[in-house]
């Protein structure tokens, strides 16, 4: 006797059928005739001999065609009602002509590639190869010919590509924004862009790429940029910030000002800081500023009532809380923008943009997972030039391409060369895009090699290269990680109230961490006064006084100027170097009730 | 030359050499039949390179030894089960293998023997197959041809097949002794078994009968006819001119009782069994033996001293200890270093119970109150002289 097979509705047994062909088909036809909601999808696991439906939201589902005894049932007759627009879409999905299924349902499935191929035991045939990609992936161009974990690779990186990200940047204040300045649409495109109106929002521009060597300085991923192009505007963005501030009311009946912070606020910065603000308190337009300088000016009453002067009135000062440029940026102020909040405060939003030509260390990457950082920028004068005197944009190491296998990026700069000579795009859609061989005859009509490889000559000394170029248009994109966000160092500054370490980060402006490991490092070459260099004098670094009886930490006391233990009284003190961090040590050791009590002893 | 005029030379070079040096010199010397200026040239040459191996004072060689063991522990594989030579036997490798000897596990997850035999009986396959199976669990199930549970009559029918019982050079009648010695209701006739259900006879409890007779039916087949205690499986395989006998599970102590055992090479992977039956030294090498050889199967290379260290610090108190908190780290003397490793609030607290001193004579607790720590640089320092 066959067991009754388990019927589960999003991982909820329900129920079992006998006859779970029958019953997974009847689900499917009723589905197709509209007759269930056509976000439904039933997987039959025989080896198990359970079903699965799933009805809930988050499944990744996509399209095909239904294929019914090997004949696809978008026949002509349904297309050329689509193309009249008689059908639409999704007439067509209630009329079961194309449905979605998802990952489990497509455990079930055959689907055909091609419609040439489809047989009596398809299932279902794909509306066309690529479309079982996602939005990231399909942006790749011949990503057929890609090892997968570069295909992965450029599907993660293509999200961090700079480009037109809305229209409408002008009007808007996002906290942080970038922007392509002179984006282009790719000339290697695939179908799946027209779907998400890539070219109407690209992120990338159009680089002619030598694949060669150049004194070294494009090893290991590295790039190297023609300076003239760069010039031109290749690869050059801004970056905005918005910064905001309101006048909030307080309970009593006070509230925040914005206006230019008389001297005697508490708080108060530097004049320096301040000098761009108008009566207002706002900055204007177009000015340049520094981190550091006050966009907005603003005070805000005395939060507590600690400032009594002798007589016990409320002495009237003022806090300092005006919104300053971040440390580390810098920028034009693009726009200020004064407005209300939904409680009618007065609200005001300043927009700095800073302008980012490349420069050092800035990330790029091509559409095929080969991404790497400007390492060398070249006079135009220096760069590698072919018998038309063109010189290519980006220089790449070649070494980046076998151990890859990204052959996608190979033909891409290929067809990206056809095209341009061709003046017109080419399709590089995974599966269906335009083959090698049609890419080689167009080279080949406008005269250059099949391969192409090129003749280049050497751009300091004039001599011809012996070996041939490879050179080709590939389309590049900028990232979001650039060297101005980044580059950092710092000798002295901030320390942590708590722990009088040096802060952490960037942006308040810490210390490089000098962590475990490298520690051991130092412990491992005996460099004993090195570490206590690192880790004591450059960090922590507190005199401590010691009571000689008890062993217990002495006081202080500066104003009467005398040196005493609080338990044994005025002992003999001695003063030890120790870290900080110690001396918080053995006071939170205190505070659990353990006395941890120094002993004192002569050195040698 | 002889030893003692070996050391005796080197002795006249101001340097003491450990005796095994010495021997191997002398060793040396005789195969090649040197000449005493040619020896001369020796000893220097090995003065030279004993002086450039010798590690400075104040090095911090546990640093180092750590560093080297851990760098190449982070490229292993976690491939754990992984076939070592031997088909059928299933052995931990790679760093999982590596925890296990450094944390002295008692119960290791895959314990293994390889047992090599006297001369002479080494070669001789048919002497070696009989006590491999002298030495291999085999149950009674392993030689059963037919094996009937009857649920109607509560019997258990079985028949020994004898072609595997002289396969596997057994005697029959030694397996139906220990059969009869263990299940009361059993007739045997030859080869043909039948057992009863202890309770077939009984009306009330008959109702239990079948899980009984399952349980039976179990025992019978989990009846053990021969073998030494926590071995299992085990594999015969010849290695060069003679046989080895590999086991999945380990018994030191009964193996190295048995006939024409080589007492040698016999070994096991189980430290602690080796600790238990060969003693402290012996656990030392099987330490720093586990450690390379599971070091090279992963293509690691790292300098056996470093590896002796480590077997070293977890040997020196005469038991084998774990390197971490219930070893070695948590014994060192001084709380603050034991504080900062783990358990910080434990140390603490016992520690003030006890009014423990720390001598801060350690690197941890000088990293951490910020002193010179007392190694390389810091190790040594200035002293008046006072005769001036």
């Amino acid at each position: 006797m066959a067991k009754a097979t388990k019927v589960y509705i999003n991982g909820k047994l329900i129920g079992n059928t006998e006859e779970p062909e029958a019953f997974v088909e009847e689900v499917k036809q009723k589905r197709r005739r509209n007759e269930l909601t056509h976000e439904l999808n039933i997987t039959y696991y025989s080896d198990n001999n359970e079903i699965y439906i799933f009805t809930d939201p988050g499944r990744a589902r996509r399209p095909v065609i239904i294929v019914e005894n090997g004949v696809s049932k978008l026949n002509d007759e349904i297309i050329d009602k689509v193309e009249s627009g008689e059908l639409e879409w999704f007439d067509l999905i209630n009329n079961g002509i194309i449905e979605y299924i998802d990952a489990e349902e497509e455990e079930n499935a055959y689907i055909a590639m091609f419609e040439e191929d489809v047989t009596p035991e398809h299932t279902h045939l794909e509306i066309d190869p690529s479309t079982m990609l996602g939005i990231c992936a399909g942006i790749i161009p011949y990503a057929n010919h890609n090892s997968s974990p570069r295909n992965t690779m450029e599907a993660g990186m293509t999200k961090q590509a700079l480009g037109l990200y809305v229209s409408n940047y002008n009007l808007r204040t996002d906290t942080r924004a970038h922007l392509l300045h002179q984006p282009q649409m790719p000339v290697v495109k695939t179908k799946s862009m027209e779907s998400t109106e890539y070219d109407k929002r690209p992120s990338g521009q159009n680089f002619v790429v030598a694949i060669l060597s150049y004194e070294g300085y494009n090893m290991e991923d590295a790039l190297i940029m023609n300076k003239a192009a760069l010039e031109r505007g290749l690869g050059r963005s801004s970056f905005f910030r918005s910064y905001e501030a309101s006048e909030r009311r307080y309970p009593g009946g006070q509230e925040d000002h914005f206006e230019y912070p008389e001297s005697m606020v508490r708080g108060y910065r530097s004049e320096e800081v301040y000098k761009y603000l108008d009566e207002d308190g706002l900055i204007n337009p177009e000015v340049k500023v520094k981190s550091g300088d006050v966009l907005i000016g603003k005070t805000s009453p005395p939060r507590f009532l600690e400032d009594m002067d002798e007589f016990g009135t409320v002495a009237e000062r003022r806090r300092e809380t005006s919104v300053t440029v971040r440390h580390g940026e810098h920028g034009i102020v693009d726009a200020v923008m004064l407005t209300e909040t939904v409680e009618g405060n007065k609200l005001a939003k300043v927009r700095i943009r800073d302008h980012r030509q490349p420069e050092y260390g800035d990330k790029f990457a091509s559409r095929h997972g080969q991404k790497g950082v400007l390492g060398l920028i070249v006079p135009q004068e220096n760069m590698p030039f072919n018998e038309n005197g063109m010189c290519p944009d980006l220089l790449i190491n070649p070494h980046a391409i076998p151990s890859r296998m990204s052959i996608g990026q190979v033909i891409e700069m290929l067809a990206g060369k056809a095209g341009c000579m061709e003046g017109h795009c080419m399709d590089g859609t995974p599966f269906t895009g335009v083959p090698e061989t049609e890419i080689m005859d167009l080279l080949r009509e406008n005269g250059y090699e099949t391969s192409g490889r090129e003749t280049l000559y050497n751009g300091i000394t004039g001599e011809k290269f012996k070996a041939e170029i490879f050179v080709g248009v590939a389309y590049y994109q900028k990232l979001h990680h650039m060297t101005s966000d980044k580059v950092y160092a710092r000798s002295r500054g901030p320390v942590q109230v708590l722990t009088r370490q040096p802060t952490e980060g960037r942006a308040r402006e810490g210390g490089l961490r000098f962590g475990e490991m490298e520690r051991d490092c130092l412990i491992a070459h005996g460099a004993a006064l090195s570490l206590k260099e690192r880790l004591l004098d450059e960090s922590d670094k507190y005199e401590a006084i010691v009571c000689s009886e008890c062993g217990r930490l002495a006081i202080r006391d500066r104003i009467r100027d005398r040196v005493y233990c609080s338990i044994c009284g005025e002992t003999e003190t001695f003063p030890i170097e120790i870290s900080y961090a110690f001396k918080l040590l053995l006071d939170e050791l205190k505070s659990l009730c353990i006395s941890p009590n120094l002993i004192l002893d002569d050195k040698v | 030359m002889d030893v003692d005029q070996i050391r005796e030379l080197v002795k006249e070079k101001g340097k003491t050499f450990p005796i095994k040096l010495l021997t191997e010199i002398s060793e040396a010397s005789e195969r090649h039949n040197l000449t005493s200026g040619e020896l001369d040239v020796l000893i220097e040459k090995i003065i030279e390179s004993y002086n450039r191996a010798e590690v400075e004072p104040g090095e911090a060689v546990g640093t180092i030894a750590a560093q080297s063991v851990g760098e190449p522990g982070t490229q292993m594989t976690m491939r754990t089960f992984h076939y070592a030579g031997v088909a059928e036997l299933n052995v931990t490798l790679g760093l999982p293998r590596l925890i296990e000897v450094v944390d002295a596990r008692k119960k290791i997850s895959t314990p293994t023997m390889a047992i090599y035999f006297d001369e002479g009986f080494n070669s001789d396959e048919e002497y070696i197959h009989k006590v491999a199976n002298q030495i291999g669990k085999i149950t009674l199930n392993d030689i059963l041809k037919n094996f009937n549970v009857s649920y109607i009559d509560n019997t258990i029918t079985a028949e020994i097949d004898e072609k595997i019982v002289d396969d596997k050079r057994l005697e029959l009648e030694k397996i139906t002794n220990e059969i009869k010695k263990t299940f009361k209701q059993v007739t045997i006739n030859r080869n043909l078994l039948s057992f009863e259900s202890t309770f077939s006879k009984d009306e009330d409890k008959l109702k239990h009968g079948i899980r009984e007779l399952r349980l039976l039916a179990d025992k019978v087949r989990d009846l053990q006819i021969s073998g030494v205690k926590n071995i299992g499986k085990v594999v015969i395989r010849n290695e060069g001119s003679e046989w080895v006998v590999h086991t999945e599970g380990s018994n030191l102590g009964a193996i190295l009782k048995m006939d024409n055992v080589d007492k040698v090479r016999t070994t096991t992977n189980d430290i602690y069994e080796i600790e238990k039956v060969l003693g402290i030294e012996a656990a030392r090498n099987a330490i720093i033996q586990e450690l390379i050889t599971t070091m090279e199967e992963q293509g690691l290379a790292v300098d056996v001293r470093h590896v002796m260290l480590v077997a070293d610090m977890m040997t020196v108190d005469g038991i084998v200890k774990s390197i971490g908190r219930h070893g070695i780290s948590g014994e060192k003397s001084s709380v603050l270093a034991r504080a900062a490793f783990e358990e910080t609030g434990k140390h603490l607290l016992n520690a003030s119970i006890r009014g423990e001193v720390d001598h801060l004579t350690g690197i941890i607790e000088n990293v951490i109150i910020g002193q010179p720590i007392p190694l390389g640089t810091g190790s040594i320092g200035v002293v008046m002289n006072q005769d001036k």
